[in-house]
C-alpha cells in the first residue's frame, strides 16, 4: 500500500515540498439512480490541474461539485469518462489524495492525537510516524491538544485537527470539500489565511469545492464556475492576483462581479 | 493540560460541588444517629411478644450504627470529607424508622401473622446461621450467570457485527434472529432440560440465550448506523477491511452495544432464577424454592435480599466498565 510519494515524507517546517499532482479530469459524466431513473449531475466535465496548482470549484449548492470531488478520491467510479492522477487512473481511494469534509468527521473515540495519527495506523507505519504526528498537530496550531477529544474542541479546532489527519499523509492531492462551511464568520476568515499559507509552503495541488464567491477569489488561482445541475463548467477564471490578497482589491471585485454574473446572481450586486 | 480539554470535566465537578458543599454535614447526621440509638432502646428494652432470637445482636448492631453516625456527626466538624456522609443522612433517617416500625408490628406486638411476616431478628437470624448455605448458593449462582451471560454476549457481539457489517452473512443470520429472538429463553426449557446432556449445562444454554438476543440486535443496529463518512474518511488515508472493522465500526457501534449488554444481563437475572428453580441442586433461585417449601419465609426475604445485591453490583460493573471505556462520550447517564 505504501507509495513512493509516501517515501518522500518532507521535513515539516523547513518548507521543502511534497511536490504537487498533476489531475486530469476527462470527459466525465455522472449521475445517481433515483426512483429507476437516472439523475445526471455532472455532464461533461474536463479540467486540467497543473502541479501545486489551487483550483477552486465555485457553483450553488447541490449542483454536483462535491460528487466530482468523491469521483477524484477514488470513492466513487464515474459513470463515463477518465480520471487520473499523474497519468494514473483513479480507480480507489488512495492516502496520496486526501479529502477534507466541511464536517470534520473526527472519529470522536479516539483523542485528537489518535485521530491524526489515523492514516499512519491504518497503514501501518505508525512506528515510524510519531514524531510526524506530532509534527503535524504543531503546524497547525495544536500542539497542545493531542490529548483531547473532539467533543472538548470549537469548530474551527475541530477542523484544524481534520486537517491535521490529512496532512500527515502528505497528500499530493489535497481535496477540500466546503471545509470552511460550518465555521463562524471570523475564524472562517483566519482559516482562509491559515489554508492559504499552509498550501504555499508545501506545494500541493488543491481542489477545493465553495459555494462562497469570495472565499474561492481569495484563495485560488483559479476559479472554475459550473452551471447548475446538471453541472457543466460555464467559466474558467484566472485570479493572477498574489498572496496574501486583500478582498478590498479592485481586480477582485471585477472578478467577484463577473463570477456572481455567472452564477445568475448579477441583480444582487 | 490544555485550557479546553479539561473544560467540561471541571464544569461537571463545579455542578456537583454546588451540591455538596452546602454545609449540611451536621445536623441531620446527628438526628440519623440519635434515631438509630433509639432503635436501639427499642429492639433491648422493650420485651418481645414473639419467640425470637439474636435480639441482642440486631440491638447491638443498631447502637453500633447510632454511634458511628454521631461520631461522623462530630467529625464533620473538622474533616469535610466526612461531612459529605450529609447527603446520605435522610435516607439514614427513614430507614431507622422503618425498622423501628417493623420491628414493632412483629416482633413486639406480634401483630402480622407467621411465619409470612418476619421479623427483623429473624431475617437476621438467617445470615449468622444459615451463611455457609447461602455463600454457596451465592458462589454457585455467580458461576452459572458468568458462564451463560459471557458466553452469549460473546455470541451475540460477533452475530450483530457480523449482521451489520456482511449482507451475506446477514441473509442467513437475519430470518434466523427474527423467528427466534423474540421467543422469550424460558420457553425453551421444557426442550432445553430435555436436550442437553446436564442441567447444568441446559441452564448455561439458556442464560447465553437471554443475553444473546438484545446484545446482537443493539450490535447489529450500532454497527449499520455508523456514518459513512468515517469509512469514507478511514478508507482515503489508505484502511484496509479489517481496519474499517476493527477500528470504525465496532468503536462506533460501542454505545448500542453496551445498551445491548445491559438490556441481556437484565434478561439473564430472570433466566438465572427460573433455570435455577428447576434444574440445580445449589444457587440462589433454589434457595428460594427450598426455603418455601419449608415454610422459612425468613430464609426467603434474606435470599432475596442477596439476590438484589447481587443483580445491582453486576449492573454497577457493567456500567463501570462502560464508563471506562466510552469515556469520550459526554452525557452518560450515571447509574
Amino acid at each position: 500500500m505504501v507509495s513512493a510519494a509516501l517515501d518522500l515524507a518532507p521535513e515539516a517546517g523547513t518548507g521543502s515540498v511534497a511536490a504537487g499532482a498533476t489531475l486530469q479530469i476527462q470527459g466525465i459524466s455522472h449521475g445517481f439512480v433515483l426512483q429507476n431513473e437516472i439523475l445526471p449531475v455532472l455532464h461533461d466535465i474536463t479540467l486540467r490541474a497543473d502541479p501545486g496548482e489551487f483550483v477552486a470549484l465555485l457553483g450553488a449548492s447541490g449542483c454536483g461539485k462535491s460528487t466530482l470531488l468523491r469521483l477524484c478520491a477514488g470513492l466513487d467510479r464515474p459513470r463515463r469518462g477518465r480520471l487520473q492522477m499523474d497519468g494514473v487512473e483513479i480507480t480507489r481511494p488512495h492516502p496520496s489524495r486526501v479529502i477534507m469534509f466541511q464536517d470534520p468527521t473526527l472519529f470522536p473515540w479516539r483523542t485528537v492525537w489518535d485521530n491524526a495519527a489515523l492514516g499512519l495506523e491504518a497503514r501501518g507505519e505508525l512506528r515510524h510516524g510519531r514524531s510526524r504526528v506530532d509534527e503535524v498537530l504543531s503546524l497547525v496550531g495544536l500542539g497542545n491538544f493531542g490529548r483531547a477529544y473532539p467533543h472538548q474542541l470549537s469548530g474551527g479546532m475541530a477542523q484544524r485537527a481534520s486537517l491535521a489527519r490529512a496532512l500527515v499523509n502528505d497528500p499530493r492531492l489535497l481535496l477540500l470539500d466546503e471545509p470552511l462551511g460550518k465555521l463562524d464568520s471570523l475564524t472562517r476568515l483566519t482559516m482562509q489565511g491559515e489554508l492559504t499559507r499552509l498550501w504555499q509552503q508545501r506545494g500541493f495541488t488543491v481542489l477545493m469545492v465553495t459555494h462562497d464567491v469570495e472565499e474561492a477569489l481569495l484563495m485560488a488561482q483559479r476559479v472554475i464556475v459550473f452551471s447548475e445541475r446538471p453541472a457543466c463548467i460555464r467559466a474558467d477564471l484566472q485570479v493572477g492576483l498574489p498572496f496574501p490578497r486583500r478582498r478590498d482589491d479592485p481586480e477582485l471585485l471585477r472578478l467577484r462581479h463577473e463570477a456572481l454574473g455567472l452564477l445568475g446572481l448579477e441583480a444582487i450586486w | 493540560m490544555s485550557a479546553i480539554a479539561s473544560v467540561s470535566p471541571a464544569a461537571t465537578e463545579g455542578l456537583a460541588a454546588f451540591d455538596d458543599d452546602v454545609p449540611r454535614p451536621a445536623r441531620l447526621l446527628g438526628a440519623a444517629g440519635l434515631a438509630w440509638l433509639g432503635v436501639a432502646a427499642v429492639v433491648l428494652v422493650w420485651p418481645d411478644a414473639q419467640e425470637v432470637a439474636r435480639t441482642d445482636l440486631l440491638g447491638t448492631l443498631a447502637a453500633v450504627l447510632g454511634g458511628v453516625l454521631l461520631l461522623s456527626w462530630a467529625l464533620g466538624w473538622i474533616v469535610p470529607a466526612v461531612a459529605r456522609l450529609g447527603h446520605r443522612a435522610p435516607w439514614l433517617c427513614v430507614l431507622a424508622v422503618a425498622l423501628a416500625a417493623w420491628e414493632t408490628v412483629t416482633a413486639k406486638l406480634d401483630l402480622l401473622p407467621l411465619p409470612f411476616f418476619a421479623s427483623p431478628q429473624a431475617f437476621l437470624e438467617v445470615y449468622t446461621d444459615d451463611y455457609p448455605r447461602l455463600l454457596d448458593c451465592l458462589y454457585h449462582s455467580v458461576v452459572l450467570l458468568a458462564k451463560g451471560y459471557l458466553l452469549g454476549a460473546a455470541v451475540g457481539f460477533a452475530s450483530g457485527v457480523a449482521l451489520g457489517w456482511s449482507t451475506r452473512i446477514g441473509y442467513w443470520v437475519h430470518p434466523v434472529l427474527r423467528l427466534i429472538g423474540p421467543l422469550p429463553a424460558t420457553a425453551w426449557i421444557p426442550l432445553a432440560f430435555f436436550v442437553f446432556p446436564s442441567s447444568a449445562s441446559a441452564s448455561v444454554f439458556l442464560i447465553a440465550l437471554a443475553t444473546w438476543f438484545p446484545t446482537t440486535v443493539l450490535t447489529w443496529s450500532g454497527v449499520a448506523s455508523v456514518q459513512t463518512a468515517y469509512y469514507d474518511v478511514a478508507r482515503t488515508l489508505g484502511a484496509g477491511p479489517r481496519f474499517l472493522v476493527l477500528k470504525v465500526a465496532i468503536p462506533a457501534a460501542l454505545p448500542h452495544v453496551f445498551v445491548g449488554l445491559f438490556m441481556g444481563l437484565g434478561s439473564s437475572f430472570a433466566v438465572l432464577v427460573v433455570a435455577e428453580m428447576l434444574g440445580v441442586k445449589s444457587g440462589l433461585g433454589w434457595y428460594l424454592q427450598w426455603s418455601q417449601g419449608w415454610a422459612a419465609y425468613a430464609n426467603m426475604y434474606a435470599d432475596l435480599f442477596i439476590m438484589a445485591l447481587m443483580c445491582s453490583t453486576l449492573i454497577t460493573l457493567l456500567f463501570r466498565l462502560r464508563d471506562r471505556m466510552l469515556a469520550w462520550q459526554k452525557g452518560l447517564v450515571q447509574w
